[in-house]
């Protein structure tokens, strides 16, 4: 066993691969945290949506699409993100539709571009084992910034998230704070895709914490246990996938959705024991 | 002592979208009242309480908190929700729902929390009687218990003014009683707005009575007159039961309206 996955690790793609896996699962873990309980995981859906429109856009110029994605997953955050704070239910439909523009842009300007296009696969399907060096300092500084910013405004977060209206009333930079998680949304959503792809990224940033919550009740408790339990998902299902030469993103996702399933499981238990 | 008010309120009117909610409010509150607010449900008591706030911005007329502009001089209000539109499972804990009470307004200044605020926090749990839920989740207490952790979280803030929209209306008479004292002691240095649809506790323990159904009928007197009270009934049960509002009001107000 020992021998089999030193021999696994033995690859420097996957040494990469599962490097990458752990930055990822921190920045998901974290930033998940804040979706589930700001309850925008469909804001998040639409930001990963609307980032492949970035990267259609970028292939069409000749840019790097990482560049493409990042941007257009800034803007379309903060857009929704605006929306949403609006009317809780009038953003739901511009959700929708920047969700459908993002993929119609993306597929259109990817089809006006001539060449090979295999590479595009990697944005919706995720490409882990392919991950770069430079791809590798880019995800840990985006860790590294979505921690910081946690660490550092951790009761300013918590308030806005449980009560907007008293930290307004309290002059806390409500604004400012909400605009900071959105563009570390984006941040997060883009720097993801990379792995699981584009529409498995949503799956990663909500069921880790979906799984936390019904054991811990304390946000930076939720925050570091779905960082272990998306990190623990990564690891595993890298392996899995080596040994059975299925796809990455998809086993991780399985794995995570079993788990997410047996929670359920738990807190209705835990429910009935109360009872 | 001066005679500053602490909210002064001149010929304001406001709503929502084109929804016109308080017509032509005046109202001054000084830093020794002890001021209830009754009137029937729609009338605009809250909507009254976010324009002291900051969170309504008035269509017409001035406002001023502590010789401020509201968004201004808000810090130096507690402020008690009517209820908690909140996620029920929202996983906070008592404590961290106190310490947004002590929140500084600059996104990293609120890294650490001094003794002194840890010090604030036990003591405003302590005046309502709930230090020892301090660990208990915000989802494991009832709805009384909710209340008196948010009249905590208001008292935590030291404030000059206090406004607390209902904060008794699930809160069990025991526990209301001990917030009544509570509150009456608290008026030695701290004005208090207090909204209720409890006449009985209104009429035994606030100062001056107003009533609010679109617009503010308030004579600013330190007693209650069985006038005031007519009004106070009337206000309620009249308005409800014909929907005119303002009809029923003006008599009043010419004898009433102070400047
Ligand atoms: N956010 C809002 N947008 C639009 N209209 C609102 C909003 N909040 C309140 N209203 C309307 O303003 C009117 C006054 O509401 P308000 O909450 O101030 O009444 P209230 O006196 O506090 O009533 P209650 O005793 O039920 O608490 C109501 O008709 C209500 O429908
Ligand atoms: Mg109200």
């Amino acid at each position: 066993m020992i021998e089999q996955l030193s021999t696994i690790f033995s690859y420097e793609f996957m040494r990469n691969a599962l490097l990458a896996s752990m930055w990822i699962s921190l920045a998901c873990g974290i930033v998940g945290t804040l979706v589930v309980l700001n309850r925008i995981v469909s804001l998040s859906g639409g930001i990963a949506h609307a980032a492949y429109g970035g990267v259609g856009l970028a292939y069409y110029l000749g840019q790097d699409p990482m560049l493409g994605a990042l941007l257009f997953s800034t803007v379309s955050a903060l857009v929704m993100g605006t929306a949403h704070r609006k009317s809780k239910t009038g953003a739901d439909t511009l959700i929708g539709v920047m969700w459908s523009i993002g993929m119609a842009v993306g597929i259109i300007f990817i089809s006006l571009t001539p060449g090979y296009k295999a590479n595009l696969m990697s944005y919706l399907f995720g490409s882990i084992l392919a991950v770069s060096s430079n791809d590798l300092k880019l995800m840990a500084l985006i860790a590294f910034v979505v921690l910081a910013f946690v660490i550092l405004s951790y009761r300013s977060l918590l308030a806005i998230s449980y009560d907007e209206t008293f930290s307004t009333v309290r002059n806390v930079q409500v604004n400012l704070i909400y605009l900071s998680m959105l563009v570390l949304i984006g941040l997060t959503v883009v720097v993801s895709m990379r792995m699981v792809g584009l529409i498995l990224v949503i799956a990663l940033l909500s069921i880790p914490p979906a799984v936390a919550r019904v054991f811990l009740k304390d946000m930076r408790g939720i925050m570091l246990l779905s960082f272990i339990l998306s990190a623990i998902f990564c690891a595993l299902g890298l392996v899995i996938s080596f040994l059975t030469n299925i796809q990455t993103g998809p086993v991780i996702i399985l794995l995570a959705s079993t788990a997410y399933l047996i929670s359920l499981l738990v807190r209705q238990l835990l429910t009935a024991k109360r009872q | 002592m001066q005679n500053k008010a602490v909210i002064s309120i001149k010929n304001l009117w406001a709503g929502y979208d084109s929804d016109t909610i308080l017509e032509d409010v005046s109202f001054e509150m000084f830093q020794e009242d002890y001021v209830g607010l009754i009137g029937p449900n729609g009338g605009g008591k809250t909507t009254l309480i976010r324009v002291i706030l900051g969170l309504v911005k008035p269509d017409r007329g001035t406002i001023s908190v502590m010789g401020m502009e509201p968004y201004q001089g808000r810090k130096h209000i507690g402020y008690v929700p009517q209820f908690q539109v909140e996620d029920k499972q929202f996983p906070i804990s008592v404590w961290d729902v106190v310490a947004m009470g002590r929140l500084r307004p600059s996104i990293f200044a609120n890294f650490r929390m001094s003794s002194s605020d840890k010090q604030a926090i036990e003591t405003a749990l302590d005046q309502t009687g709930m230090l020892e839920f301090r660990n208990r989740t915000m989802n494991e207490l009832s709805g009384g218990q909710r209340q008196r952790v948010y009249i905590s979280r208001a008292l935590v803030t030291e404030p000059k003014i206090l406004l607390l929209d209902e904060p008794t209306s699930s809160v069990d008479s025991h526990s209301s009683t001990q917030l009544y004292d509570l509150l009456a002691k608290l008026n030695d240095h701290i004005a208090i707005l207090l909204i209720s649809h409890d006449l009985t506790a209104i009429s035994t323990y606030v100062k001056t009575i107003g009533c609010v159904n679109r617009r503010l009928v308030y004579s600013g007197t330190k007693e209650i007159t069985s006038d005031m009270l007519d009004i106070a009934y009337e206000c309620p049960v009249d308005l409800v039961a014909h929907g005119l509002p303002h009809r029923v009001l003006p008599s009043h107000q010419e004898g009433h309206q102070h400047d």
